[in-house]
């Protein structure tokens, strides 16, 4: 995918079963440590929820994996994470390619100021080339497609050349999910995609990811545990950098391995 | 209950005179424009016909009209204008979305600033040195505007880095994370959303640059010329040198004269920035770009 050479004897029956997997991963912000050896295993297919107090590393580690941490001049990693069973901190990684197979939702919606429709078709315009790229009546197929698989179709049909940044904020929200789409990614990270929403908002958001689970695999940072319970199947626990537990949501909640984790569940941290 | 206190119209007393102040202080800095563009309009109107804005000066520059030095005047800008926006909007783009953030680009941003506190007779004798002697242009339209380009860079820059700042992070995080590389990250965001605030600062560069005189008198324009510039490489006459030259040089100019020549200056440049007003509006209204 990323690369196509690598045809690995391990890497091979990795592809099947883990969308993303880290190794040992460490990560420094110039003297801080904030990832400890980060061992994770995230299936395909599946919505993982990251859980923690705030401060922890969530944000940190979703964003080591589609390198965007890297603007920093001062960040140093060691370890390594695999996307798809291929190294994604190797040499001759195209960061275009990589981000292209893995989208990014944030935490305030980030539509830009443009259009909903060329919201839609920005990633397209990046990664087509010029001669080569989709007709104007498929354009516009890609469109209507990604807002109908994101719930919003109904709501912006009639508005398409309206300014994103006039949507409520779950709906644009959810167009930032939607604008991923066209490039079809098989990963989607989500930094707190819904602290920024009302609960409607929330309640609509949590519904689209439900909706998109199985076809994409979904890792959600949230630090909202009744979220964790409502959108995810499998969940891990972070504390200080380090991983504490991961396993099904529903263990996690009912009867959790660590007593870190219990204690959070149980709202003893913050 | 609700009766003002000693305290209460104390308060408002002190508001009513902080307001005062400042209102003072607005009429004290509109009043002079108003005066000097209402001296201009009363003294040089007379002075303004179809004769005097196209036909050359004669009899010693104490009749006739100023067509020659309008047109240097827009050949000065117009040269200036395309070497120092390029080159400006250039290097503000590689220091803002490009250059680490270091001590070296640190220095670099402040020298910038301080050279647009370079007067500009100093630029007019580097320009000499530069660009007329070192680069043999000689006296000519080029070495004149690339002086002027140099003086107005720093402005271009600082105003250019500027509006980029102020394109919201978040943009840019949402153009990287899609997988943009920096250059689309910036055609497509960054500069679109920028690019009224750089028109601002074109705009005072035509200002300064239609109406400076010390670094264009050194090296390309000259107080009379009987015909018009053919090419950069021509010398010219500019309507800033023209109006220092009747106003002081030249004996026996009747007192419209240089009135008329100011009159002109400043409804060019009043002229030249309302049509990149008008862009900015234009590119606004735009969807797209
Ligand atoms: N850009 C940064 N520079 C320096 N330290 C950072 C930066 N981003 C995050 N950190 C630090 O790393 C730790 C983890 O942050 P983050 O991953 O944002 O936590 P979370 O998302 O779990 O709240 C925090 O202690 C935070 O202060
Ligand atoms: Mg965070």
């Amino acid at each position: 995918m990323i690369r196509n050479a690598r045809e690995g004897t391990e890497a091979t029956s990795d592809r099947h079963e883990n969308a993303i997997r880290t190794r040992n991963l460490n990560l420094w912000y110039g003297d801080f440590q904030a990832l400890l050896d980060v061992d994770l295993q995230i299936k395909k297919g599946v919505v993982t929820a990251v859980i923690g107090p705030s401060g922890c590393g969530k944000s940190t580690l979703l964003r080591s994996v589609n390198r965007i941490n890297e603007r920093l001049g001062y960040v140093r990693i060691t370890g390594g994470i695999e996307v798809l069973g291929h190294d994604v901190y190797e040499d001759g990684v195209s960061l275009p390619r990589l981000r292209k197979e893995v989208g990014m939702v944030f935490q305030r919606p980030n539509p830009l100021p443009i259009s909903i429709r060329d919201n839609v078709l920005f990633s397209l315009d990046l990664h087509g080339t010029r001669d080569q790229g989709p007709g104007k009546g498929v354009k516009e197929e890609i469109v209507e497609r990604c807002l109908r698989r994101v719930l919003l179709w109904d709501s912006v049909k009639d508005r398409l050349q309206a300014k994103a940044t006039k949507l409520s904020l779950a709906e644009q929200q959810k167009l930032c999910i939607a604008r991923l789409l066209p490039v079809k990614p098989s990963i989607l990270l989500m930094d707190e995609p819904c602290s920024a929403l009302d609960p409607k908002g929330t309640a609509a958001v949590e519904e689209l990811i439900w909706e998109l689970r199985g076809v994409y695999t979904i890792l959600i940072v949230t630090h909202n545990m009744a979220q964790a319970r409502r959108v995810s199947e499998e969940c891990v626990f972070m504390l200080m950098g380090r991983i504490v537990e991961h396993s099904l949501t529903e263990d996690m909640f009912a009867a959790p391995k660590e007593k870190q984790t219990a204690d959070y569940i149980e709202g003893r941290y913050g | 209950m609700f009766q003002a206190t000693k305290r209460d119209v104390r308060n408002k007393n002190v508001e009513f005179l902080w307001r005062l102040l400042f209102l003072t202080m607005t009429v004290l800095l509109v009043l002079p424009v108003l005066i000097i563009l209402a001296t201009l309009i009363v003294k040089g109107g007379p002075a303004i016909s179809l004769g005097f804005l196209f036909l050359e000066p004669t009899n010693g520059m104490t009749e006739g009209g100023i067509f020659p030095a309008l047109v240097g005047t827009l050949w000065l800008v117009a040269v200036a204008l395309l070497i120092s926006v390029p080159l400006g909007v250039a290097a503000a783009l590689y220091l803002s979305e490009y250059a680490p953030d270091n001590w070296l680009t640190r220095v670099i941003n402040l020298a910038i600033i301080n050279l647009a506190g370079v007067p500009s007779i100093v630029h007019a004798l580097f320009g000499v040195g530069a660009f007329v002697l070192f680069f043999g242009f000689g006296t000519s339209i080029l070495a004149a505007s690339l002086t002027l380009a140099v003086m107005t860079l720093p402005v271009v820059i600082v105003t250019t880095r500027e509006s980029l700042l102020a394109v919201p992070r978040a943009f840019r995080e949402a153009c990287w994370s899609m997988g943009a590389t920096r250059w689309q990250t910036i055609r497509r965001v960054v500069l679109p959303n920028a690019v009224s605030g750089i028109l601002t600062g074109v705009i005072l560069e035509v200002s300064r640059t239609a109406g400076e005189t010390a670094p264009i008198m050194l090296t390309g324009a000259v107080f009379f010329l009987p015909f018009l510039p053919q090419g950069i490489f021509d010398q010219t006459m500019a309507l800033s040198l023209h109006l220092f030259v009747i106003s002081t040089q030249v004996p026996n100019v009747p007192e419209h004269l240089p009135y008329g020549v100011a009159l002109v200056l400043i409804a060019m440049v009043l002229m030249l920035n309302a049509a990149s007003i008008g862009f900015r509006v234009y590119l606004r209204g735009r969807k797209k770009w």
